[in-house]
């Protein structure tokens, strides 16, 4: 026996490696990073966001879809027709659209993949979507009805989201495993707990992918996924994992960092039908005491956006009401001294396990300390939230983010945990619903948004920003997320 | 033998039925409703109660203990709540990657501790013996996945030779799969190579004061020759006992490796399943590797008869 042993086994190790040294990926290929992997691939059945995140607009299309900053879009639909009444939709479909599995879309498929949607035994996550369509029929090959039992302005987008996809009958049984859509790239391979693979769809109808080949592949440390990007493995991570890293990708000239949007608004919610969260001097007063930009610099390394209502920033339809909340502690001391509370209050803090929640209740304690509040910090696991704050209001303030697109209406839902009960709001939700003319709405959009910002139902924080890390090479990914998607039809290699 | 091996064997079943319960006790009490947790936010309750029905979660706790251990008899471990497909075919999935790797971090620390053991103890208290046990000690103190972010950064992102992470599968090739299982099982095997080391020396140095060693020398055999001939084999016990143990850690006890790598491997499997409370296949996944740690165990008392021929002989 000699001694350099560990030498020897160092050099053939070196060897080794040598010899399986990666090639260069071509350049019609991309590895995409994230977080959580799918439980299944059928955007149809299933609440699971990873799902759409590899999916969406990329095998699933639907009759609308979203863009980049949530305007809804034609997509199988060419165009469409609405009646005076606003009860019924005709849709124009694109001509020439094959499935993957070489079968003919035609209006047939819609109305199978619609009325499937809506059928008493669905499994659809977000049947109420379709809730308000009366029936669905075929008009000719091109040509497909859908008649609503009552208006409801807000049709193009429900069709627009991932659970509205067009699935065919054939394969529709085996989406959740064998993907079958219409979109610019076909399923190939899912390694379960590794990567999904799509390639490029020959038959595509529309304009063709520019890639050849996505990868996406799931990574859930936060240190597995800065290494990965480092590496190379990955090419894109949309919805990066490790904000306290990005600085160092930022001076980097080999990445790029892309900022954007989400349509999550953050909000410290308030039990406002407890006392004494149930006076709106209270809940003022503690809209009063926040520092908002604190907040989004001591828990999100200063991505965010400070939002004054329940509404996404990047929505046309905005209104910056954060002047009504600002960070003013004398007002808020005043407010409670009148709202007979000088001596000071204390309520239950109740924070989810997501760190903007985590480090974000930190900081509010700490500021409404400030005003005398006394915030007893106490954390919880997401199955103790769902049955605790969720589900029996058992709390005095938490930090969630909803993350669901223009969801402003579960504030006219009486058995939400908010408790928050204003007819006023109600009115102006229904009318909504019966408008379909654009400017109309978002009209009403907006008082809506002023009157929950008013009424201080809860303190809106921040919008949570979308921050991805990517090859400096790689262009035309989303910026922002208007939806869960990560839409690869328009990415490329720049030389 | 065979009385020996009787008494193992019982001590088998009743370790499996031991750790059944515990098992099953345990996830019973983990609070959380798989069903509400599958449903998501806006369920409604007679949904939830119809799939809890559905999952057979509404029958008594020992109606669902029998019907899982009878299950798991004939191979049946259930459906994963999440997943919807039959939990013994991802356990299989992920076999394929565990297992390989952790053999292979055996193999590797096998092969690094066994010369390091033996060259320290043949060199005992001089500058080859330090240095070895200078290593092993460092080996032993270093944390796994601390070392594994340095070959990480090291081999992957400086002088990217490796990926990151991930595992191709099998189907991409032999040695694309064992090249994304090297770093892993080097980091894996690094820790349970010094440990075995010492252990190798210790023995090693233990058998070369018996008195057969000290008979062997005086007929006239060297150094070495008495080392290889008489005192290597009869090391060897303990050091079966530490690579069975080691083998039973390195397939269970992968998990933090197996996520700095992001290996789709049994432990993640675990982690993944207990955060999204897909229970059946958490409880069914403890429960096999439960059985592995014992089968390892077994294997490793009738292996003692083997190597030690003394216990055979009492025995037979």
């Amino acid at each position: 026996m000699n001694k350099p042993f560990k030498t020897t086994a160092f050099a053939s190790f070196l060897a080794l490696s040598a010899a399986f040294s990666p090639a260069f990926a071509a350049n019609t290929a991309i590895n995409v990073g994230m977080v959580l992997e799918p439980p299944g691939l059928d955007p149809t059945s299933g609440a699971a966001a990873a799902i759409d995140e590899v999916v969406y607009a990329n095998i699933f299309q639907g009759l609308t879809r979203f863009d980049e900053n949530g305007a809804v879009l034609p997509d199988l639909a060419k165009s469409w027709d609405i009646s005076e009444d606003g009860l019924t939709y005709t849709f124009h479909l694109q001509t020439g659209v094959k499935f993957h599995d070489g079968t003919d879309f035609d209006a047939e498929d819609v109305k199978f993949s619609l009325d499937r949607a809506r059928a008493d035994d669905s499994t659809n996550a977000q049947k109420a979507l379709f809730a308000d369509i009366a029936s669905v029929d075929v008009v000719d090959p091109a040509t497909v009805k859908i008649t609503l039992s009552k208006p409801n302005g807000s049709l193009l987008f429900n069709l627009a989201w991932g659970d509205a996809a067009m699935v065919a009958p054939e394969s529709a049984a085996d989406d959740a495993t064998k993907p079958v859509g219409t979109g610019p790239f076909k399923f190939d391979e899912w390694a379960k707990g590794d990567h999904v693979t799509m390639s490029k769809f020959d038959g595509y109808w529309g304009t063709p992918a520019k890639l050849d080949k996505v990868t996406f592949k799931f990574i859930s440390d936060p240190t597995a996924a800065f290494a990965a990007v480092m590496a190379g493995d990955v090419d894109a991570f949309p919805l990066y994992p490790a904000p306290e890293t990005l600085s160092q990708f930022e001076a980097d000239p080999r990445f790029q960092v892309i900022v954007g949007s989400t349509e999550g608004e953050t909000i410290l919610a308030m039990n406002n039908g407890k006392a004494p969260l149930n006076d709106i001097r209270v809940r003022e007063a503690i809209a009063h005491a926040i520092n908002r930009q604190e907040i989004i610099d001591g828990a999100m390394f200063g991505y965010g956006t400070p939002i004054g209502t329940h509404f996404a920033p990047h929505n046309p339809a905005y209104v910056d009401l954060t002047g009504l909340s600002n960070y003013d502690p004398e007002k808020s001391k005043e407010l409670l001294k009148e709202a007979g509370l000088a001596d000071g209050l204390t309520l239950s803090l109740k924070l989810p396990p997501p760190s903007y929640a985590r480090r974000g209740g930190e900081i509010v304690a700490a500021q409404l300390a400030k005003v005398g509040i006394t915030a007893n910090i106490e954390n919880v696991e997401w199955a103790q939230w769902l049955e605790g704050p969720f589900k029996n209001r058992d709390y005095d303030l938490t930090i969630v983010s909803h993350t669901e697109p223009m969801d402003i209406g579960i504030y006219g839902r009486d058995d939400y945990y908010f408790d928050y009960h204003s007819d006023e709001f109600k009115k102006i939700m229904a009318d909504l619903n019966n408008t379909t003319d654009p400017a109309k709405r978002t009209e009403l959009l907006q008082a809506a948004q002023k009157r929950i910002a008013e009424d201080f139902v809860n303190v809106y924080l921040f919008e949570l920003a979308k921050t991805g890390v990517a090859n400096a090479k790689v262009k035309g990914l989303w910026k922002n997320q208007p939806t869960q998607a990560n839409d690869m039809s328009a990415v490329y290699w720049e030389d | 033998m065979l009385v020996y091996f009787l008494k193992r064997l019982t001590s088998v079943v009743l370790s499996l039925i031991m750790a059944s319960i515990v098992v099953f006790v345990a996830l019973e009490i983990v609070p959380g409703d798989p069903a509400a947790y599958m449903m998501g936010l806006n369920a409604d309750l007679s949904a939830i109660e119809a799939l809890r029905e559905q999952m057979g979660l509404n029958a008594s706790a020992i109606v669902r203990y029998m019907s899982w251990v009878a299950g798991m008899l004939h191979g049946d471990f259930g459906i994963s709540y999440t997943y919807k497909v039959p939990v013994s075919e991802l356990i299989a999935d992920r076999l394929w990657v565990s297992l390989p790797l952790a053999l292979f971090a055996l193999v590797l620390s096998t092969l690094i501790a066994f010369p390091a053991g033996i060259i320290a103890a043949a060199n005992r208290n001089k500058p080859a013996d330090f240095g070895i046990m200078g290593v092993t000690q460092l080996g032993i103190a270093i944390p796994n996945f601390w070392f594994a972010m340095l070959l990480v950064f090291f081999f992957a992102i400086t002088l990217r030779w490796f990926s990151a992470g991930g595992f191709p599968g099998w189907s991409a090739g032999f040695f694309i799969a064992m090249k994304s299982l090297l770093l892993p099982a080097v980091a894996l095997a690094l820790p349970q190579a010094s440990i075995l080391a010492r252990v190798m020396r210790s023995s090693l140095l233990d058998t070369l004061s018996e008195d057969y060693v000290r008979t062997a020398r005086a007929k006239g055999l060297t150094r070495q020759q008495t080392l290889w001939r008489h005192a290597v084999r009869n090391a060897l016990i303990p050091v079966v006992t530490i690579i069975g143990l080691q083998f039973s850690f390195l397939l269970a006890g992968a998990i933090i490796i197996e996520n700095v790598f992001y290996l789709p491997g049994l432990g993640r499997l675990v982690f993944q399943g207990i955060t999204q409370r897909d229970l059946i296949t958490v409880k069914s996944v403890v429960m096999l590797l439960v059985f592995a740690v014992i089968a390892i165990t077994f294997l490793v008392d009738l292996a003692y008869a083997v190597v030690d021929p003394r216990l055979r002989r009492q025995s037979r």
